[in-house]
């Protein structure tokens, strides 16, 4: 049930083949034309000969759509479920409150889109024009692009493989009209795999400005995160700093603050001090953030009093300022 | 049976049943389910043999749940041990990723195809011995990993089942969803739905919270008529447990050589300690609701069962 609907156009043919084996390395890996798979592949010869592992033809028009934003920001984590795209979304929301901020929020999570959900444009869908596919507007100034706006029902599950998952990447970067933004803002899937390295290997000409790291108290967390910001050193990109969701849990009935997800390890202030890293602050576990993402309505604008969206807020200036706007 | 021995089918020919833990949204509970699951299907029988196999690449939370942080993998003329989690009883052992590393903040930074050959190795060189259960943990999503289990273990489908785990927000239900919509496209069946993070209990005044929603899995495993197999509240004590805090010794000691003292003597407190939260009560019923459901394989895949 891989299912995109018409109008995408198939990846680059460049990038990978549409006629590729199921098991194609990529055109750019080592392996192009020597890999099991490769036997028997139309385009084997290509890739044996090492035209293919030039630059990406993609990059070229990936750095001329990505010259009209200003900002990049990753949204990171190794583990899943710590709420990236819940904060991508309040961030998007915090960002295009100022009237003269365009910003994009694109979502690179293949498999497990949320993006729409929460932004409460689950049902909308991607048009093309002359100047690119252009993104879904959840008000004049905030534009997303997901993979969940290709699906004909949310209950269909994207099986692809990671060459493919790079092809739409590379699509969303080069073929989306993103139009002058302020900011940019990737939310990414859980791990540090195909998705990551594509986002930063199409990114890299056009800078990153850095990456926000989100994790949960718990050491079976944190040890992900570790990894991911060690995945942020090798490659290269900035770590802007490490946000604690989740943190602590006030009852709504007797008002005590109890630690569903104990930091046994010292949680994310630990590690932060043992990475140096920045901790940009923690944001309580609050069950309304859940609800609101469940409905697709901005739970800074609902809820603006509660301790969960003070945090939120300074986090978000606390993020600005280390980026200088 | 499969039309051709591969080197996966006869690994895999001395294992009666293997359970693939799956949900398509990340941090719902996986690798906690499935760590339970081990747990409570190793007491479940006093000579049940229970292996879990973490193929969460980019991040192997399995080892810290068992208290295996730090173990080593030992190579043999006969593929890859892997590591015990409950000493000398060897009842239940563990493979992952995470026994790999040379240092344990290393990240895994793998395209698909490096992905699809490990799984493979774990598949085909680890020698797991007679088991009667293997625990597959994966990792978030309907990708790579996915693919390639399903791909190399197609030689012993008949024995293949699955545990969709959930979290009761509509965000999370909306992923479970897809990891369904998979598994009927891949003819994976079903043993049921597990809702995990169903509720938090005040350690203060007792009062129950809906911390992340709650009966969205039910409801979803009505619709979609697959079998309930329960909720689990958030168990404070049990993340505790897991999380396991008091090993980092063992962490320091070399990659290669384990130290099987000390894992005898942690896993021991693990096995006691999880008997006695609330937790393991509930997941007994699960796991009776498990047994009860998996289909009987026939004899002839059952070599020692004659």
């Amino acid at each position: 049930m891989i299912a995109v609907q018409h109008p995408v156009v198939p990846p680059n043919p460049r990038t990978v083949p549409i006629d590729a084996p199921e098991h194609c390395p990529g055109t750019e890996s080592e392996l192009a034309g020597k890999a099991d798979a490769c036997a028997g592949c139309a385009n084997q010869e290509i890739c044996a000969s090492g035209q293919t592992k030039g630059p990406d033809p993609a990059l070229p028009f990936v750095r001329e759509r990505m010259s009209g934003v200003k900002r990049k920001i990753l949204i990171l984590s190794g583990k899943g479920g710590v709420g990236k795209s819940t904060f991508t979304a309040q961030l998007g929301w915090a960002f295009s409150a100022d009237d003269r901020l365009q910003t994009g929020i694109m979502d690179v999570d293949i498999c497990g889109p949320s993006i729409p959900t929460i932004l409460g444009i689950a049902s909308e869908q991607v048009h093309s024009s002359s100047s690119g596919w252009s993104p879904v507007y959840v008000q004049d100034n905030l534009g997303v692009m997901s993979v969940g706006f290709m699906l004909p029902s949310s209950r269909d599950a994207v099986m692809w493989r990671g060459p493919k998952k790079n092809g739409l990447i590379s699509q969303f970067l080069k073929d989306v009209d993103w139009g002058d933004l302020d900011y940019l803002l990737v939310d990414t899937p859980p791990g540090t795999s195909d998705e990551h390295l594509s986002i930063v290997t199409y990114l890299k000409e056009s800078g990153i400005d850095g990456a926000v790291v989100i994790t949960t108290p718990q050491e079976v967390a944190l040890q992900d995160v570790r990894r991911e910001i060690n995945f942020c050193q090798k490659v290269g990109i900035r770590v802007l700093g490490v946000v604690e969701n989740m943190s602590g849990f006030v009852c709504p009935s007797c008002k005590t603050e109890s630690q569903i997800f104990k930091p046994s390890t010292g949680g994310a202030k630990r590690l932060a001090e043992e990475m140096v890293v920045e901790l940009l602050g923690t944001v309580p576990l609050d069950p309304r953030i859940g609800k609101s993402a469940d409905y697709g309505v901005s739970f800074l604008d609902e809820y603006p009093d509660s301790p969960a969206s003070i945090a939120y807020l300074d986090i978000i200036d606390r993020i600005k300022r280390i980026l200088g706007d | 049976m499969a039309s051709s021995e591969t080197p996966v089918t006869r690994r895999l020919k001395c294992i009666k049943h293997i359970i693939i833990v799956c949900s398509g949204k990340g941090g719902v509970g996986k690798s906690s389910v499935s760590t339970q699951l081990a747990l409570s299907l190793h007491s479940s029988s006093p000579t049940a043999r229970v292996a879990i196999l973490d193929v969460d690449l980019t991040g192997p939370s399995i080892p810290r749940m068992l208290g295996l942080d730090g173990h080593g993998v030992v190579q043999s003329s006969d593929g890859w041990v892997p590591v015990s989690a409950d000493g000398t009883e060897a009842r239940l052992s563990c493979m992952s990723v995470g026994f790999l590393l040379k240092k344990k903040d290393d990240s895994v930074v793998w395209r698909g195809p490096k992905k699809n050959a490990m799984i493979r190795q774990f598949l085909s060189d680890v020698r797991w011995g007679d088991l009667d259960y293997l625990v597959i943990d994966t990792p978030p999503g309907t990708s790579d990993e996915h693919l390639s289990l399903l791909e190399h273990m197609s030689g012993v489908h008949s024995r293949l089942s699955a545990v969709i785990v959930t979290t009761p927000q509509a965000v999370a239900l909306m992923d479970a969803m897809k990891c369904l919509s998979f598994t009927r496209t891949v003819n994976l069946p079903i043993l049921g739905l597990i809702e995990n993070m169903s509720g938090y209990v005040c350690p203060c005044c007792g009062e129950i919270s809906n911390v992340f929603s709650t009966g969205g899995g039910e409801e979803m495993a009505r619709r979609e008529g697959l079998t309930f197999l329960g909720s689990l509240p958030v168990d404070t004590e049990l993340v505790t447990l897991l999380d396991a805090a008091e090993v980092e010794s063992a962490a320091d000691s070399e990659g290669v050589s384990e130290d099987p003292a000390h894992g005898t003597e942690r896993t021991f407190q693990l096995f006691q300690q999880y008997q006695r939260t609330s937790s393991s009560k509930l997941f007994k019923g699960i796991v009776d609701r498990i047994i009860d459901r998996i289909p009987i394989v026939e004899e002839e895949q059952q070599p020692h069962g004659v």
